[in-house]
């Protein structure tokens, strides 16, 4: 089955690319974008038998850097 | 008793033969070079050096895929022992993803590569690897790096600056790190962790000779020399 894991930065971490990709959209003639924040979208293809606490391992202690980083599990 | 120094090499390592001239000039002695798919040290040394670098193509995050190698266990074992361990720029962001300093380093904040030399703080002189400079003294030491923007929590920052674990702070605007922290030790001392590179600054030819200090604090103080 396939799993994503959405990783993004904390709130209060200033997110220097996040705010160049903002002001990218508003050069290309975009309004009404009042903020924007980069992450990254990992999909993994993984046995039904992987448990929810093994993905949280994975997460936590490679996909996302918790200094500064949270993530999201969703099971497609 | 020769000075026994191990520079580690990654996948994407390139200043890992300035950071061995640097501590063969130093020291008179070689360091052992350690390829990073090793699992084990050489016995017995004095100091470990993880170099600049982009090891592993910065894939996932600088420092990440690195910190996680097979070498890097036998890294967190020696320091936990007590060996010093020093790692600059992606050596400094490798730590920091191995646990074995706090915070971590994020892209620039003016999103740019900066490459040039910057003024530095030196904030603690008690340090193994700073006790030959003086306080509040003012070197010159070149950076090279995208991701040196210094973060941790309001709660970390006040813990590393109140057990004195900042060793150095910019004398200048360079990448945005909080209260322009440039370089941290741990708990213990041992190790130290910063984005400029003391190893491209130790002989006059370099523009400057502030980063030999550095080396010589290290040897110095594990050799009595």
């Amino acid at each position: 089955m396939k799993v994503r894991v959405h990783v993004s930065l904390k709130n209060g971490v200033l997110d220097p690319q996040g705010r160049a990709i903002h002001h990218a959209i508003e050069g290309l003639g975009f309004d009404g974008v009042k903020d924007v924040r980069a992450g990254r979208l990992f999909e993994l293809e993984v046995d039904e038998g992987v448990t929810d606490a093994q993905l949280d391992e994975m997460a936590s202690k490679l996909l996302a850097n918790m200094v500064i980083e949270n993530y999201r599990i969703e099971r497609v | 008793m020769p000075f026994r120094s191990a520079v580690i090499t990654f996948p994407g390592s390139n200043c890992d033969r300035d950071m061995a001239v640097a501590l063969e000039q130093v020291s008179g002695t070689a360091p052992h070079r350690v390829w990073h798919g090793d699992s084990t040290l050489p016995a017995a040394l004095d100091f470990i050096a993880v170099p600049g670098g982009f090891s592993y193509g910065d894939y996932l995050r600088s420092g990440a895929m690195a910190a996680r190698s097979p070498i890097m266990q036998a890294v967190i074992e020696a320091a936990g022992k007590g060996v010093p361990v020093l790692g600059v720029c992606n050596g400094f962001q490798i730590l920091t993803e191995a646990g074995l300093l706090p915070g971590a380093l994020m892209r620039n904040a003016g999103i740019r590569f900066v490459c040039r030399e910057v003024k530095l703080k030196v904030e603690n002189t008690q340090s193994l690897f700073t006790a030959a400079y003086e306080t509040g003294q003012v070197i010159r030491i070149p950076v090279a790096h995208h991701d040196g923007n210094y973060f941790a929590d309001e709660a970390t920052l006040d813990r590393l600056e109140g057990e004195g674990r900042v060793a150095f702070r910019y004398a200048e605007s360079v990448n945005g790190s909080v209260r322009d922290i440039a370089g941290v030790l741990n708990a213990a001392g041992n190790v130290l962790g910063m984005m400029p590179h003391p190893e491209r600054a130790i002989e006059p030819a370099h523009g400057s000779s502030d980063g030999r200090a550095l080396f010589e604090s290290a040897i110095k103080g594990l050799v009595g020399a």
